[in-house]
């Protein structure tokens, strides 16, 4: 298979957009994307378009074909696909249109993620969010999404002695990270008491701990590293893109403490990209609650099992720590709209390797991974990529 | 929820019944048609089998914001239950005092109200697990 | 005659339980003297997720088990409630699934206030006796339903039991069943409304103490028996009061009420009071004892039942009811309505 590059990204605002629809979203995505990559309509070869839940959302299926649409390219005839894995939607479809690179099949593709979850109220958004759980055995029994990772972080705290209190500075860094980010749906700074003093939604985990609902869109645009050239001199290289599955039912994994699929998408990753986890330099995860973020930086062995929480409370992971975390707020501070967030990460990712991060650029920011995890952990898609 | 897709369920809902591996014996709950750890040769070989009812308690949360259907019943417990056939399942916790719940407690099934569709729609039944009582004797 | 009794007996009342007191505090009335004039001093209130159903599979559940009976060979599940969670779908279908009973059985439920449940057994018993079935299962069970502000809200409370009936195997032979039935409408319900009617005093003389007094005299007369042969009564108990009366009329004493009387403490589980009330006696009943129960319904009706103690009780596990009587929680008001599903 030959190497993939991404030649371009954009991304929308993200927040409770009422002016915008699915459509405006989703057209101003990829419009800037496409801009940004330098490249004509014609030039596109396919469009992939990850979205978890339009059809409930807004009543929409058929989203490639209402991309096409959008796009202005429904006369050029170009396979455009809908992917779907719920949280997991947009870097799914990151791996699809890689895929579809890597193979020859294409040679330029967009690639974009969006949801439009205000247009409901919030309780039928909390609804729809539990079809990314068992519906049968979970959500019919009264499980909630903060629910299942409440119990996920329960079982962190027994087993490994996480506090609240690191929990809590998960959600810190990251909206000090939003802060410096103009498109997060929050830009303001809130201490450890604010979290732990908020409304309890699933014991642990508080209203702060949770990522809220959020409109959005972003999009890429995927090229082989040869056709890559042609449009750009600040490719970015594909190290590695890789996609676990795991039970959807949370009950019926190896273990509560950690996302199995994100383990096995990482080792994965790691060993196509031929690095460590000591060379990632920075990392966009995904942190829907808190829990997932201390899960997720010892699933993909930034820390040894257990130690997220204190790593967390020491700083590791700070903007300015040894490996930055979340610098463009995370889903919590940037928010999280669900199909969007795949892609959006990608995007934070491109913008730190280019140097075009602004306020929050690192310092050391070769090479990046991103974690984009749905549901309660039945599918983690991994990308590592460099600037070349 | 749909009547035909309430109505399938109902062994299960109301008795429990999971499936045990014909080649392994490994118990699951819900039936598996095909065992994770035999894969083909359990095929054709899944029987029913009903679980006794009891666990012990895993994790738990307590839930304060209610999807529809459970509104007005926050705050309730929800858990993670380690059945003593090995497999775990997840359903709420009833009848506790919020300081009562912790891993480890001793839990079996109960009888209970899930939610209903309305006041037109059907009212759908089935497990919650409340704490394990002593042992009857004569 | 063919010999039918009880083979097996569960009882279920739910955790929770509100103060005549605290109920008093709400309306402004004066509790001590409340709960003194009803002797009701705290009733049984159901979970949030609890109905008729799920009392009713809970008590079955328990019948099954501690009989040992195969719910196979239970040929009839009746279930007789005035607060069926279905106007129209069986309650008697749920708890047959639940219990492992389907298909091979016939089903119904059944009204008639608070003697719906003896109603069913004496089905059970007919069918049985008739040879048409092996088993019969009937049920007694309710989430009594009455107006805040209303007399009956310091009573009105929620419970059940189920009995198997059965030709062997049994613990207690039923020796004689009469009834006494008329109309009267004492107290009734609306198809529609959600809390009953009744007449007030009227629901004394006229309505309870004439349908228990003359049924159980009835069986007096029939079974050639005096009060004193028999080691237990059980009445009817929509307050604690009324039973001691109509045991007074009938020349029954205190001692004989006072094991089945869970009024005070429960409140009246309407359709489950009788039932409870025997499930109660049942519990302390040695082999040999007598026991004498009459039940009554509003509209109205009492069956009474005259049944003999067998051996078979002294391998019955027998502590599940006094356990539940004792593993209480208290509400305040406020909860209790928020169990009652009143502020959803």
């Amino acid at each position: 298979m030959r190497e993939v590059a991404l030649i371009g990204s954009g991304v929308t605002e993200f927040g409770e957009l009422w002016e915008k629809s699915l459509a405006d979203l989703v057209a101003e995505a990829g419009i800037t994307a496409i801009m940004d990559a330098g490249i004509d309509g014609t030039d596109i070869d396919a469009l992939y378009i990850g979205g978890m839940s339009a059809g409930r959302f807004v009543g929409q299926e058929h989203l490639g074909s209402l991309a096409a649409e959008v796009a202005g390219l429904s006369d050029l005839h170009i396979p455009a696909t809908r992917v779907e894995a719920a949280c997991a939607s947009g870097g799914l479809a990151l791996h699809s249109g890689y895929l579809a690179v890597a193979s020859g099949a294409y040679d330029v593709v967009v690639v974009g993620g969006a949801e439009k979850m205000t247009d409901v109220p919030g309780t039928e958004a909390t609804n729809i969010l539990a079809s990314a759980a068992n519906r049968e055995w979970e959500a019919f029994f009264g499980a909630t999404f903060p629910g299942l990772y409440a119990l996920m972080a329960r079982y962190h705290m027994h087993k490994h002695g996480t506090t609240s209190k690191q929990l809590a500075q998960v959600a810190v860094k990251n909206h000090h990270n939003g802060t410096l980010n103009p498109k997060a749906q929050y830009q303001r700074k809130i201490s450890v008491e604010d979290v732990l003093n908020s409304t309890m939604v699933a014991d642990p985990l508080h209203l702060l701990d949770c990522s809220p609902i959020t409109d959005g869109a972003a999009a890429v645009v995927v090229a082989s590293v040869e056709t890559a050239r042609q449009f750009t001199d600040q490719p970015v290289r594909i190290m590695a893109s890789c996609h676990a599955s795991d039970s959807i039912s949370l009950s019926e994994r190896s273990r509560f403490d950690a996302l199995p699929a994100a383990v096995s998408a990482a080792r994965c990753a790691y060993r196509q990209a031929g690095v460590e986890p000591t060379d990632i330099d920075f990392a966009e995860v995904h942190d829907c609650f808190t829990i997932a973020e201390i899960m997720a930086i010892e699933d993909l062995g930034f820390v040894d099992r257990g130690q997220g929480g204190p790593a967390t409370e020491d700083g590791l992971t700070a903007r300015d720590g040894d490996i930055p975390v979340n610098t463009s707020g995370g889903l919590k501070s940037k928010g999280h709209p669900v199909g969007a967030t795949g892609i959006a990460q990608i995007h934070e990712l491109m913008l730190q390797l280019r140097g075009q991060a602004g306020q929050r650029q690192v310092e050391k920011a070769d090479i990046g991974l991103s974690h984009n995890v749905g549901g309660s952990g039945g599918t983690a898609v991994i990308h590592i990529l460099e600037a070349i | 929820m749909a009547v035909p897709r309430y109505w399938r369920e109902i062994p299960q809902r109301y008795n429990l019944v999971g499936t045990k591996c014909g080649s392994c014996g490994k118990i699951y709950f819900p039936p598996k048609v095909v065992c994770p750890t035999c894969r083909r040769k359990s095929l054709g070989h899944m029987e029913d089998c009903a679980l006794a009812g009891r666990g012990t308690v895993e994790s738990y949360t307590v839930i304060y914001a209610p999807p529809p259907h459970f509104e007005g019943e926050e705050p309730y417990t929800m858990a993670l239950i380690k059945m003593d056939e090995g497999c775990y399942l997840m359903g709420q916790v009833v009848d506790l005092e919020p300081q009562e719940i912790h891993i480890g407690l001793r839990v079996e099934a109960c009888f209970r109200r899930i939610y209903e569709d309305g006041t037109r729609g059907a009212i759908q039944y089935g497990y919650k697990f409340k704490k394990m009582e002593e042992a009857e004797t004569p | 005659m063919a010999t039918v009794g009880i083979a097996g007996y569960g009882a279920y009342v739910p955790k929770y339980r509100i103060k005549a007191d605290e109920v008093a505090r709400v309306w402004g009335k004066k509790g001590e003297a409340v709960s003194a004039g009803l002797m009701v001093y705290e009733k049984s209130v159901p979970a949030i997720d609890e109905d008729t159903a799920t009392i009713s599979v809970e008590a079955a559940r328990r019948a099954v088990r501690s009989s040992g009976i195969n719910p196979v060979d239970i040929g009839a599940v009746y279930v007789g409630s005035e607060s069926h969670p279905y106007a129209v779908k069986p309650t008697a279908t749920i708890v047959a699934e639940a219990i492992g009973a389907t298909p091979d059985m016939t089903a119904a439920d059944y009204e008639f206030a608070c003697k719906a449940g003896t109603a069913a057994i004496q089905t059970c018993m007919a069918l049985v006796k008739s040879g048409m079935i092996t088993y019969g299962l009937a049920i007694g069970a309710d989430v009594s339903q009455a107006a805040p502000g209303d007399a009956l809200e310091y009573a009105a409370s929620a419970g059940g039991a189920a009995f198997i009936l059965g030709g062997d195997h049994l613990i207690a032979e039923i020796n004689h069943t009469v009834s006494f039935t008329t109309d009267t409408p004492d107290f009734w319900r609306r198809e529609g409304e959600p809390y009953p009617g009744h007449g007030e005093r009227f629901t004394g003389e006229p309505a309870y103490f004439r349908h228990v007094v003359s049924a159980t005299k009835k069986m007096l007369e029939a079974m050639d028996t005096r009060p004193g042969d028999y080691d237990y009564v059980v009445f009817h108990q929509p307050n604690g009061k009324f039973p001691l009366r109509a045991a007074k009329k009938l020349g029954f004493t205190k001692e004989q009420v006072q094991e089945g009387l869970l009024c005070p403490v429960i409140g009246n589980t309407y359709s489950g009071s009788t039932p409870l009330g025997l499930s109660a006696v049942l519990d302390v009943a040695q082999p040999g004892d007598r026991i004498l129960a009459t039940s009554y319904g509003s509209g109205a009706g009492s069956d009474s039942f005259d049944l003999t103690v067998t051996e078979g009780i002294a391998d019955y596990p027998r502590n599940h009811l006094r356990r539940m009587l004792e593993n209480k929680v208290y509400l305040d008001y406020a909860l209790y309505m928020k169990h009652r599903g009143a502020l959803k």
